[in-house]
């Protein structure tokens, strides 16, 4: 009973944690005007927190590059499973206009599993929001297939 | 007895990864060691393989706060070294939409600043006012952070009256809302707490450090690179704003003021907007040196360019604000609390994109 509790809490009010890796700011203020009255993320249940460990929800945006992809894989392991990755903006996927500058190692999907790809330079709040939604069915389907296992 | 803590990368204050090793003795600072490169992409070697006209748009990407001042910066060098004649107008254009970017640019960080000593209602304030200002980059330019509006020889877009109408409408409510949270940012007694003394940097030492932006003007020392008269400022009043503190009370007054000006410029820029084309036709390859400097939002930022006479820039250098603030920086965290490690760290207003690019 108790698992079913945390399960349906995860998907009602999934806690965030948000990762720069290298970006150049626009993603991260965009992702960052998600939590304000204008969008307001919150009133869907959704918390940005600064603590992996209580995570369910990574959003990283940015090029990753030869130092922070350490960083990246470090906050990745440390979160709790089940766990989904939202990758935001065209660096995130690709590396975007960046992609041969010499310490990029583009996209975020060369380091750790991406679940939701968020497209645009920088990704606009709405997508942003539409994106963990996505993450969230994702997550739904997990935890399913999990009860299936047992 | 002394111990090592590791501030960020990964930091909730922190909206950009920098890495501090703060030596304490109890609670008190006694050496900050910064350390950098978590967001280096190496912006600078693409000039090797995108031509003089794609590296705007890697310009622009140096940092998504200031994007269009960069790009203002790069374009006004190149018309230097290219000898080519802007259109009045496209000056002016480039003067509002530098002014509304530094509106949002000090929203954002007032709301970050407040953030940091634990109000977050007034973070959420700002923000709100912020959007307004978003929702004018995105009516007049077509997206909300990165505008892409430069290029060499003039502007892309133009702002239409009936749009001018309309800012000026929204600027009106700005004003009114950000007014009404200066009892709060500036008399209130809590934050006076948080603020006032607190990582104290002296005129002289300002000076000799390098110090630029606010920083700089929050010591006491009136410099701005808007000074300078770039684009359209030639036309309009400008007065640079200083405080003497020299304290994060001082910094937070200075921006918070700044805000204020910005609004006045783009209405002063709108009234003397003059009736001509937005952009000429640029023929030919850049050739020769050339330096430029324009006011970001956090201080003086510097393009060194150097063409070689084909399509490909042989050097781009961008020195940026914060580089310069780090060492300031350095010098005003040993002494201070832990608690009061964020404060100091905001009040400088760090990018760390810009700086390491």
């Amino acid at each position: 009973m108790f698992k079913k509790f945390i399960e349906k809490s995860q998907l009602k009010s999934p806690w965030i944690v948000h990762l720069d890796c290298g970006s150049c700011n626009g993603c991260d203020i965009e992702t960052l005007a998600c939590l304000t009255p204008m969008y307001d993320i919150e009133r869907f249940g959704i918390l940005n927190i600064g603590n992996p460990k209580h995570a369910d929800v990574l959003i990283v945006t940015g090029t990753v590059n030869h130092r922070n992809k350490h960083i990246l894989r470090n906050v990745y392991n440390q979160m709790p499973e089940p766990k989904m990755v939202v990758a935001v903006g065209a660096c995130g996927l690709t590396g975007g206009v960046f992609r041969d500058a010499p310490n990029v190692v583009g996209g975020v999907d060369k380091v750790i599993p991406v679940d939701v790809y968020v497209p645009g330079c920088p990704g606009k709040p709405e997508a942003i929001i539409d994106g963990v939604i996505e993450a969230l069915a994702k997550l739904a389907e997990l935890q399913k297939e999990g009860r299936k296992k047992k | 007895m002394k111990n090592i803590i590791p501030f960020g990368p990964q930091h909730p204050v922190l909206p950009e990864p920098i890495h501090l090793s703060l030596t304490l003795e109890d609670e008190i600072v006694i050496e900050a060691v910064p350390a950098l490169g978590y967001v280096h992409r190496g912006l600078e070697k693409l000039a090797d393989i995108r031509d003089f006209n794609q590296m705007i748009q890697v310009c622009e990407r140096v940092c998504g706060i200031c994007s269009m001042i960069h790009a203002l910066c790069y374009c006004q060098g190149l018309e230097d070294m290219m000898k080519v004649e802007v259109p009045e107008r496209a000056k002016f254009l480039r003067t509002i939409w530098s002014e509304i970017h530094r509106m949002h640019s000090h929203l954002l960080w007032l709301g970050l600043y407040a953030d940091s000593f634990g109000l977050e209602s007034l973070f959420m304030q700002f923000w709100k006012i912020r959007e307004r200002i978003m929702d004018i980059n995105e009516v007049t330019t077509g997206s909300r952070v990165i505008v892409s509006v430069n290029i060499i020889g003039g502007v892309r877009r133009d702002i239409s009256a009936e749009q001018i109408r309309w800012i000026l409408g929204e600027l009106k409510i700005v004003e009114k809302e950000f007014i009404a949270l200066q009892e709060t940012m500036n008399n209130e007694y809590t934050v006076k707490k948080r603020t006032v003394g607190i990582g104290y940097l002296s005129k002289e030492l300002a000076h000799s450090l390098g110090a630029a932006g606010a920083v700089l003007r929050g010591s006491g020392i009136s410099q701005d690179m808007r000074q300078l008269k770039y684009a359209a400022l030639s036309h309009l009043d400008f007065e640079p704003i200083v405080e003497y503190g020299g304290d994060c009370y001082s910094r937070g007054l200075v921006r918070f003021r700044e805000v204020l000006q910005s609004i006045d410029l783009v209405r002063q820029a709108v009234d003397k907007l003059p009736d001509t084309e937005i952009s000429v036709k640029v023929k030919g390859n850049p050739e020769g040196e050339v330096i430029n400097r324009v006011e970001q939002p956090r201080g003086e930022c510097l393009y060194y360019l150097k063409g070689n006479g084909t399509k490909f820039l042989d050097r781009v250098r961008i020195r940026t604000p914060t580089f310069a603030n780090v060492p300031p920086l350095a010098h005003i965290l040993p002494g201070a609390d832990l608690a009061s490690v964020p404060v100091i760290v905001l009040s400088i207003d760090p990018c760390i994109s810009c700086t390491e690019r």
